[in-house]
């Protein structure tokens, strides 16, 4: 077996063994070491990761697990969230007992979400999405003394249980429809059959199960409430990593179904239209922060699936969902450290005239905000822009016409949270910060959103030039 | 040289913003500074400029390389019309930059978002790729909603949110139709003058008339053509005035300018199609604006609706010059005179705002009602607003008049009932603006404005160098002319 092949996700679960290890070892003021060890995890995992970019695009264990260019991509990216996440965690976690455990959830999680970027086989895909699910639940939940974070924790559980079932009944009947597992052989089985009832209601289930994953319709229903009830470092990490693996995971498994028998581009499309514009419409009337960008993290998983939408009809699509997951990471993730920077100050009224007493906190909300807006040149603008090269490429000029209608509706809550920073007088003379973690991560993620716009061109050409498997 | 223009203003924006220890005294000088630098860099540009029958359109070309794969790169260029455009925007910069200002205590801030404003503004009008020219065109409206939002007054919050929900609209409009546009070339490609050369989508009547839609939908919200342009009033109300000078003279003219440059440049078939309801819109701003005008009694919402009046001319000008009917040469006439009425615009609305500025400065009250007989206490302030307005309603000698005659005496050869409708425009415009003058400067003086101060001399000086171009267009606008007609004839192809 080409051991080989596995190895960052091998490294990964051995960071996390350590992590834990080490967290049952370490008193409980020594804590904070877990999150060097599981920095090194995560970074040994990229490296290795990064060294399989030269090689040959391949599938590998029995056609189980795709090394191409999309899953390389997609892989660097979760890793770097996790990693980013993981510099939220010392200050935040510093009053909890025994926090060293949640580094080892979070290798766990990550390692979830790597497989879904990187599975060729629908059983894999299952158990990737699994990892990814019975780790993210126990993340929302971790303050279990405080009654918002265990109902986040529990709604995400909920919905959770039950997607995650409908998904592997859909597995079941994909699975018994064409007598295979493996993506490869399931091609050719695609080949020219005609979409029966089973089949279609087997390929619905699973994409349910994915949108689950991706917190877009029918299963976004725990994403406000993870945003505002999970620990912020465990929420910056829940509405991001997921999220990319599974919209991989959903291009990868879509790409199999002919477009032409099955139709689901329309309705991929259609599915894009709904989560946009209810997780802008939802997102209006928010008085809450973090709930606010919860649901407007919503929205920009309707967008993503624009491009999902054009999948086989563009050449953009891919290059833009991977450019587009990117850039999204990079300001989620700035403005969930600046929560999490902020102690976690939730309510929009403790944001007002933040400008005055944290001017530079302000200016990386603002940065934060206005990338998921797409104003250039941050990074949220070349997201948005190839997408909407590949959705007018791809035919679906309607589609594009509504991710602007919902651009400008989102401009209203976004400028309402900026509205409240840079124009109300401040509600507190002094505003308390956490320590140096959560403001390098801050700062990281702020010069990523800049960044990641300016230089789109090398991060793009790698993006075009890679290719998805089977 | 235009590089260095658009990036110098943004690199002392961003100095200005480490620079913690930098006093009220200190950001002023350095925005004066930098904002005179574009102002002689633009000048330069001008003087080099070649006038010649064979000379190549686009001039001072400078390139760079920003993301090749999707055909968008770093192209600055100026032809005659840009640089007219962007001279006399650099001119107003400087002038609302040097203008006394509130600044709240913020002065560092305050200066940092006008040159950043300055340097994205700019990049609008020099920019020769069309995704550059929608990243300034974003930007600008970055810089005006701090600037409104932070340093207005009254409702300032909700008119900034206004103003950037609005124009935002149509710039994504805009965006969607860019790319459809540059989709239409193989390879994909932004820059403006292959996009010109090449007419992308001519012949595709469905789909170049939806690009076209998005086009006029968000230019139209930008320039403001009516029925688009609700958020103008609050968003100049409630902005200081030497903001509301830079909406303005600057940023209105985004909309008249991308007009010219992309429609009626890139497509000049389907331009040519709707020129006639673009005109009727026009034709309806002119009337509306100016009826609007004449019944406010606030003076900075009269000012802001004669902006719907005048840019309607401008508007009209453009549709008369796209529509594929009329002569030749009447076409172009009526293409350079709205150029020269966005010259003449910014200049004028510019020094009639940065006064009703200094109104608010004194008095904080915008109410006609409220004022009467400001002759006596301040003549050199009652000169400069006679004199603004004057050149406003169109008089001649003065620059409105040459832009006004040359957009109507080439539209009357295209639509010469619209042109006589829209003449009443110009009527009204008159009564609204000797009315604004009686019932501020004549009758009795208010007991309470006994000490009104008069103009100080920094505010003289800004106030002399805009109406002295005023007056010299209006003189000899020869020098302005030629170099606007040299665009104007390859715009409409004609070469």
């Amino acid at each position: 077996m080409p051991i080989g092949d596995l190895m960052p996700e091998i490294a990964l679960l051995m960071g996390a063994v350590t992590v834990m290890l080490a967290a049952l070892l370490l008193p409980r003021e020594r804590q904070g070491w877990c999150a060097p060890l599981a920095l090194i995890a995560l970074v040994v995992s990229a490296g290795l990761c990064a060294l399989q970019w030269n090689e040959a695009a391949h599938l590998t264990f029995s056609d189980t697990w795709a090394i191409d260019g999309v899953s390389i991509s997609a892989r660097l990216i979760i890793v770097a969230v996790a990693a980013s996440t993981v510099l939220l965690c010392p200050d935040w976690f510093r009053s909890e007992r025994r926090h060293g455990e949640y580094y080892a959830m979070l290798l766990l999680s990550t390692l979830g979400a790597l497989l879904m970027a990187g599975a060729a086989d629908t059983l894999q895909l299952v158990m990737g999405v699994l990892l990814s699910s019975v780790t993210g639940y126990v993340m929302a939940a971790y303050h279990r003394d405080w009654a918002l974070s265990l109902e986040a924790g529990m709604k995400y559980f909920l919905i959770g249980a039950l997607t995650n079932t409908l998904m592997m009944i859909g597995v079941t009947l994909l699975f018994g429809m064409l007598g295979q597992t493996t993506y490869a052989a399931m091609t050719s089985g695609l080949g020219g059959v005609v979409p029966s009832g089973a089949l279609l209601l087997g390929l619905t289930l699973v994409v349910i199960g994915l949108a689950f994953k991706l917190g877009a319709v029918p299963a976004h229903a725990w994403m406000p409430d993870v945003a505002e009830g999970a620990p912020a470092p465990a929420a910056a990490f829940l509405t991001t990593a997921p999220k990319i693996g599974a919209a991989i995971a959903l291009a990868r498994l879509l790409m199999l179904f002919p477009p032409a028998a099955f139709a689901w581009q329309p309705l991929v499309a259609a599915l894009a239209a709904a989560t946009m514009t209810l997780g802008n419409l939802a997102a209006l009337g928010q008085t809450d922060v973090r709930r606010l960008i919860g649901w407007s993290s919503v929205s920009q998983s309707g967008y993503a699936l624009m491009a999902i939408a054009v999948l086989g009809r563009s050449a953009e699509a891919l290059p833009a969902l991977l450019f587009f997951l990117a850039g999204y990471a990079a300001a989620q993730i700035c403005a969930f450290s600046a929560v999490t920077h902020l102690r976690g100050r939730t309510a929009l009224d403790h944001y007002r005239g933040l400008a005055s007493t944290r001017p530079w906190i302000a200016a990386a909300l603002t940065l934060s905000f206005l990338s998921l807006v797409g104003i250039p040149p941050l990074a949220g603008f070349v997201g948005k822009l190839t997408l909407f090269v590949a959705a007018l490429q791809g035919g679906f000029a309607w589609l594009a016409v509504v991710a602007v209608i919902n651009t400008v509706i989102s401009l209203f809550y976004y400028l309402k949270v900026l509205s409240a920073i840079y124009f109300a007088p401040p509600a507190t003379a002094a505003v308390a910060v956490l320590g140096h973690w959560s403001a390098t991560a801050l700062w990281v993620s702020a010069m990523l959103t800049l960044g990641l716009g300016l230089a789109a061109q090398p991060i793009l050409d790698a993006f075009r030039s890679a290719n998805m498997l089977p | 040289m235009l590089t260095l223009a658009v990036l110098l203003p943004l690199l002392a924006a961003l100095v200005l913003v480490f620079w913690r220890n930098a006093d009220e005294g200190a950001a002023r000088r350095v925005a004066i500074g930098t904002a005179c630098i574009p102002v002689i860099l633009l000048a330069a540009v001008w003087w080099q400029f070649d006038l010649s029958d064979g000379a190549p359109a686009f001039q001072s070309v400078e390139e760079a390389r920003w993301i090749p794969s999707l055909g968008v790169a770093w192209r600055m260029g100026v032809d005659g019309m840009s640089l007219a455009v962007s001279a006399m925007s650099a001119l107003v910069f400087l002038a609302a930059v040097a203008w006394p200002a509130e600044t709240k205590g913020r002065a560092r801030a305050y200066y940092a978002w006008f040159l950043f404003l300055e340097g994205a503004s700019l990049g609008v009008f020099l920019a020769l790729d069309l995704l550059l020219f929608y990243v300034f065109f974003d930007l600008s409206l970055v810089g005006m909603y701090f600037l409104i939002g932070r340093w207005g007054h009254g409702d300032a919050p909700r008119a900034a949110l206004k103003f950037f929900i609005y124009t935002l609209a149509g710039s994504l409009a805009i965006l969607l139709a860019i790319i459809a546009l540059a989709l239409g070339m193989d390879p994909l490609s932004f820059d403006i003058r292959e996009l010109i050369a090449r007419q992308p989508l001519a012949g595709q009547a469905l789909p170049a008339a939806l690009v076209l839609l998005g086009f006029v939908f968000g230019f139209a919200i930008k320039t403001p053509l009516f029925p688009f342009h609700t958020w103008l009033p609050p968003a100049h109300v409630d902005a200081p005035g030497p903001v509301s000078a830079i909406l303005a003279g600057v940023l209105l003219k985004m909309g008249g300018y991308g007009l010219i440059r992309i429609p009626l440049s890139m497509m000049r078939e389907t331009f040519a199609r709707y020129a006639f309801v673009l005109a009727i819109l026009a034709v309806i701003s002119i009337v509306y604006g100016a009826l609007v005008a004449l019944g406010q009694r606030n003076l900075k919402r009269r000012i802001a609706y004669t902006s719907v009046n005048h840019m309607g001319y401008a508007v009209l000008g453009i549709a008369a010059a796209g529509a594929m009917a009329g002569s030749e040469a009447g076409r172009q006439l009526a293409l350079t005179g709205a150029v020269v009425e966005m010259v003449a615009h910014g200049l004028i609305t510019g020094a009639l705002f940065l006064i009703a500025g200094s109104f608010w400065q004194r008095t904080q009250e915008y109410e006609l009602d409220a004022y009467g007989g400001l002759t006596h206490v301040a003549p050199r302030l009652a000169t400069a607003m006679t004199l603004a307005a004057f050149a406003s309603l169109g008089l001649p000698g003065l620059a409105g008049f040459v832009a006004e005659f040359q957009i109507f005496a080439g539209t009357f050869t295209v639509y010469p009932w619209l042109a006589a409708i829209a003449l009443f425009g110009i009527l009204i415009t008159a009564a609204l603006f000797l009315q604004m003058l009686q019932s501020l400067f004549f009758g009795n003086l208010p007991a309470r404005w006994r000490d009104f101060a008069d103009l100080r001399r920094i505010e003289v000086i800004v106030l002399v160098a805009l109406l002295a171009l005023v007056v010299l267009i209006g003189v000899y606008p020869r020098w302005l002319l030629v170099m606007i007609d040299s665009a104007s004839r390859s715009a409409l192809g004609s070469i």
